[in-house]
């Protein structure tokens, strides 16, 4: 097989080396409890601070505003629980959208069946959530509203800064507290995550979606937000996140987020070059459908939908040339249900089936872009010509 | 361990028996209102045999290559054997499927059962 071509950077990323290197020392080294006194575990206690610093210099907020976690799916989880309970006193409303990831609305419907109520935002036909929905949606009785940065599967950038803006003076004006949270976790390496700018209480992060290790995240917690820790037992994080840190994997995402903040500006700007063009030449395959906007989507993401195709043969196809993508549809689960996102942007089921996610990092080239374009065409023809259509006839 | 089998990766590379048949005994067609996938099969009697089968069909890899297997396993095979088959056999034939993925074989089973009935229907119209 010719050499791999990785463009699913959105489901995960390697390990850059710098970043790796960076934490090895942590595993038999300077391998201490940070909460121990001596010396050894006290050059571990020092490393997470230094990550610690490195997160917030990228947030721009304080290393204090910083929790540790296992990753995304535990820093959302813990942003919707920990602000629903700490504020329970005051209201049992929650508003998000209908595109958030599962870690998002599970944690919803979890919360659902605790007493509390939740509004599930429509997007338009791009996936964008509209501003003028979140200030209709906040009632007297609004605790919490949590809105994605981006869409994981289509890129849609929504607008995070008129969001949080909308539900601060709202909460000003009433005199209460409305928790603003986002999940950014398709956000970084991407878009600016200062959160003065955008103006959010809490915000969610994953290493290894910025070639940081798996199973570490990021919630930031601005001072002063009501919340209320999730795993129980030691005093780590603050009291806000119990439990022996990860202290090589938390090292590892400090430098990942620096190096990912750094070339920020040069990986948008080769990725958008190269998503433009997989795009032209993706929709001049006869029944192609671009899922989200044109160009106001995420520097590395494209969407697409082959009628008369089903995305996963379109996948192992793409695999059988050593091409590693993704599919929008969730058939995989047992659900047998389709995307809810691209449901959510009002796809028919049987379209929503053919949808290809394709994710580009700054290590794909323009070469690797015409290779998957001359695959394309030739894969979707073949399973076109399998694909009943109309009527059968004999 | 892949997700998909060996097999049914084989099958999805080259399916057998694709596409319609001029002149078939008769056409079963199943299709999961849910995730929206299809399969057409015709087949071709001759006595009591399954001369031969073709497919088409939208959908995953299990749903494409328990398909492809279908027509192969079935052909030459007494229609009465043909009828016992189940999902389970198909699946098996491809080297067994992820547990969410068996439901997908379901379609070409039941798009098999469907062109025999059919063809007996046609044979003895009004019982």
């Amino acid at each position: 097989m010719d050499k791999v071509i990785y463009m699913d950077h959105s489901a995960t990323t390697p390990v850059d080396p710098r970043v790796l290197e960076a934490m090895l020392p942590y595993f038999t080294q300077s391998f201490g409890n940070p909460s121990s006194l001596y010396t050894l575990a006290q050059d571990a206690a020092k490393a997470v601070d230094e990550a610690r610093d490195k997160v917030a210099k990228a947030l721009n907020c304080r290393s204090s505003e910083v929790v540790f976690t296992s990753g995304g799916t535990e820093s959302d989880n813990t942003a919707l629980r920990g602000a629903a309970f700490a504020l329970q006193h005051a209201g049992n409303h929650i508003i998000t959208s209908a595109i958030e990831h599962h870690a998002v609305l599970h944690a919803c419907e979890w919360l659902e069946k605790r007493g509390f109520e939740v509004t599930y935002l429509p997007v338009d036909r791009d996936g964008r959530v509209d501003p003028k929905d979140v200030a209709q949606a906040i009632t007297g009785k609004t605790i919490l509203v949590s809105i994605m940065y981006v869409n994981n599967e289509i890129g849609a950038v929504q607008p995070i800064v008129e969001v949080s803006r909308i539900v601060k003076e709202r909460a000003q004006a009433e005199g209460r507290n409305i928790v603003m949270h986002t999940d950014a976790v398709q956000a970084a390496g991407w878009l600016d995550l200062d959160v003065k700018k955008l103006g959010v209480d809490m915000l969610s992060l994953s290493a290894h979606k910025f070639y940081g290790p798996k199973g570490v995240g990021v919630l930031y917690v601005k001072r002063h937000t009501p919340f209320e820790a999730q795993g129980l037992g030691g005093s780590q994080e603050r009291n806000r996140r119990a439990g022996t840190e990860n202290v090589p994997g938390i090292v590892g995402t400090g430098v990942a987020l620096a190096l990912a903040e750094e070339r920020r500006p040069s990986a948008v700007a080769h990725c958008a070059r190269l998503r433009d063009r997989l795009i032209e030449g993706l929709l001049s395959i006869p029944g192609t459908r671009l899922n989200g906007h044109r160009t106001q989507r995420l520097a590395n993401n494209v969407n697409v939908s082959f009628e008369g195709v089903e995305a996963e043969s379109v996948l192992l196809n793409l695999d059988f040339a050593g091409v590693c993508a993704s599919s929008g549809s969730a058939c995989s689960s047992a659900s047998l249900e389709p995307s809810h996102v691209l449901v959510g942007i009002g796809l028919a089921p049987h379209i929503a089936q053919g949808s290809l996610r394709l994710s580009l990092g700054p290590e794909n080239t323009d070469e690797e872009v015409d290779r998957v374009l001359s695959l394309l065409p030739g894969i979707v023809a073949k399973l076109r010509a399998m694909s009943p259509v109309g009527e059968p006839t004999r | 361990m892949p997700f998909y089998s060996p097999l049914v990766q084989e099958h999805l590379r080259n399916p057998r028996n694709v596409g319609e048949m001029p002149g078939a005994d008769a056409i079963g067609v199943d299709e999961n209102p849910i995730c929206g996938d299809v399969t057409w099969l015709w087949v071709k009697i001759q006595g009591d045999l399954i001369a031969r089968v073709t497919f088409k069909t939208r959908g995953c890899p299990a749903a494409v290559a328990t398909s492809s297997a279908c027509t192969e396993m079935v052909t030459g095979m007494p229609l009465a054997t043909a009828r016992r088959l189940t999902a389970a056999n198909l699946a098996q034939a491809v080297g067994g499927l992820p547990p969410a993925k068996v439901h997908c074989s379901v379609l070409a089973i039941g798009a098999l059962h469907k062109a025999l009935a059919a063809y007996e229907r046609a044979r003895h119209p009004g019982s």
